[in-house]
């Protein structure tokens, strides 16, 4: 396996080991064909910031970044990510700072229970990289694929908000805050 | 945690590999594009293929044409809602790959899993566990994943108890758009390769709701150039503004001449059959679009629309907003102000439904 692909096809009821790139790190995991990558980053990482919610993708929780875009780690099989770099809520924070969109879900209330909220801030993530000063309809559209049954969204609007406006002026002045 | 149970995974290169495999396979083998439909029916045991046949390393199966006109199977559903590429005329495909599931299921989920998409049905859409405390319908008549894609005698429809069929329903919304455009798919076998008008892809069975073989691979859409006067648009009916699969599709284009009069017409519905239902628009054509003439249209289009009570909404509700959407679709390609059509269209949960007695 040198090219880190497993055999193809795969025999059934065996174990296959493969390279996987997450947060920022390559490691070899060994695991099922049929395993998703939420079961693979939750029992076979120790990567629990990422929830099983629904599992059948009618909720948002278990999202992740892969190459960059949010994605829902339970519809999709670890087998298909040798080749992509994920990116869970774990691997937000950068050299021990939190990403300006938790401090302002912290400070701003846009966490209750907490069980959508990795799944919210990921996603978010990837709006802000994309658009870093989003309208609030831009905002509800990027997120509409994450429920949230504490808050009533309107503080996790405000929180990611707040997380734009923190952004802007950081690159107004040339700091680096992700 | 629900899981999948076990299966093969091959990951070939080329289609004609693809093809190779799924006819050494036959009904044991499932085509796994972005998985968002196929891996929530394998946790539900809907299915229990032995080989799953993941198309993600078929480049050609993700490439555009030139022209932008020809899609391959498996160009996102993001990828298309904002294929820039795309005619003004031909904006419906846009407007319904926009409107499936999430973002991040349109991410991944793909125009070909969106146009092969499995029926759906209350007594089908659940897990094992859930079908069995009832009794297996006919769909999937047993516990571990046996859902089947010929039409059978036996077995119950929970819908319809006293009807033969099925009648899980068509709920890709992508379809009825594409259709209304005058799509056609790119079918391949080990045999060689086929292509038909998208709308003889479908079959009225809630089981055998695909013509393509089962060792068929779906492999592009081909939309036609775009031809002056002509435009198009999808509205979608659904509960929520996210996540939601259509109770409600209509996909409409039609073309108009400089005097305002119809000369040709193309709508289609979804979610009210098995199938994607094209309308007889014949008595839309020769004539202007006046409030008369699309009342009229409108009315004999919900005719043929034939909901079960099997998806969200009642059933009578449904039949009956048939006809309020199609005439605001109509009206939209019109011309009347878009922005009240709009929020009709977002407006669509808030209509108010009445109460069963």
């Amino acid at each position: 396996m040198n090219d880190g692909s497993p055999p193809d096809p795969t025999p059934l009821g065996r174990k296959l080991l493969m390279e996987l790139h997450v947060n920022g790190e390559t490691q070899e995991v060994a695991f099922l064909p049929h395993e998703t990558l939420l079961e693979v980053l939750r029992e076979r990482m120790d990567l629990p910031g990422t929830k099983h919610g629904c599992e059948l993708g009618e909720c948002g929780a278990c999202a992740v970044l892969v190459d960059g875009r949010p994605e829902l780690s339970c519809l999709r099989l670890a087998i298909e990510c040798g080749d992509a770099e994920v990116t869970t809520v774990e691997g937000l924070i950068r050299d021990g700072q939190l990403d300006p969109i938790q401090e302002a879900f912290a400070d701003l209330g846009g966490a209750q229970c907490g069980y959508c909220t990795p799944g919210i801030l990921v996603t978010a993530r990837a709006l802000l990289d994309e658009n870093p000063s989003p309208d609030r309809d831009e905002i509800a559209e990027a997120l509409s694929g994450n429920l949230c049954r504490c808050t009533g969204y309107l503080q996790i609007f405000e929180s990611v908000e707040e997380a734009a406006r923190v952004g802007a002026a950081s690159s107004a002045t040339g700091e680096v805050t992700s | 945690m629900m899981r999948c149970r076990p299966f093969r995974y091959h990951a070939p290169r080329t289609v004609a590999e693809a093809a190779k495999i799924l006819r050494g396979e036959g009904p044991d083998a499932m085509v796994l594009a972005g998985g968002t439909d196929v891996i929530p029916n394998l946790k539900r045991k809907q299915f229990a293929p032995r080989t799953l046949v993941a198309l993600r390393r078929i480049g050609e199966l993700r490439t555009a044409s030139d022209d932008g006109l020809t899609l391959g199977a498996a160009t996102t559903l993001d990828a298309i809602a904002r294929h820039a590429a795309l005619p003004e005329a031909h904006r419906a495909a846009r407007i319904a790959a926009s409107k499936v599931a999430t973002p991040q299921i349109r991410n991944r989920g793909t125009i070909g899993g969106n146009l092969c998409l499995d029926t759906r049905c209350t007594y089908y859409d659940q897990s094992a566990e859930w079908r069995q405390a009832i009794d297996f319908c006919k769909k999937a008549p047993g516990p571990h994943g046996t859902a089947i894609e010929t039409p059978v005698e036996q077995g119950i429809c929970w819908v319809a108890p006293g009807s033969p069929r099925c009648w899980a329903v068509s709920s890709t919304d992508a379809a009825p758009a594409l259709i209304a455009l005058g799509a056609e798919v790119t079918l391949v076998s080990a045999d060689g390769e086929r292509t038909i008008p998208l709308t003889d892809l479908y079959a009225d069975d809630g089981m055998a709701f695909l013509t393509k073989k089962r060792d068929e691979l779906l492999t592009a859409v081909r939309l036609p150039a775009a031809v002056e006067g002509w435009r198009s648009t999808y509205w979608k009916l659904r509960r929520r503004g996210a996540f939601d699969f259509p109770i409600l599709g209509v996909g409409a284009a039609l073309k108009l001449d400089a005097g305002g009069t119809v000369e040709a017409a193309r709508v289609v519905l979804g979610a009210v059959a098995s199938r994607p239902l094209p309308v007889d628009t014949s008595g839309l054509v020769g004539g202007p679009l006046s409030d008369e003439a699309i009342d009229a249209f409108a009315a004999k289009a919900a005719g043929p629309a034939k909901p079960l009570d099997n998806t969200d909404f009642t059933l009578h509700w449904r039949k009956r907003v048939v006809r309020a959407w199609v005439a605001g679709a109509l009206r939209e390609l019109r011309g009347d102000d878009s922005e009240e059509a709009s929020l009709l269209s977002r407006s669509a949960a808030r209509i108010p439904e009445p109460l069963s007695v």
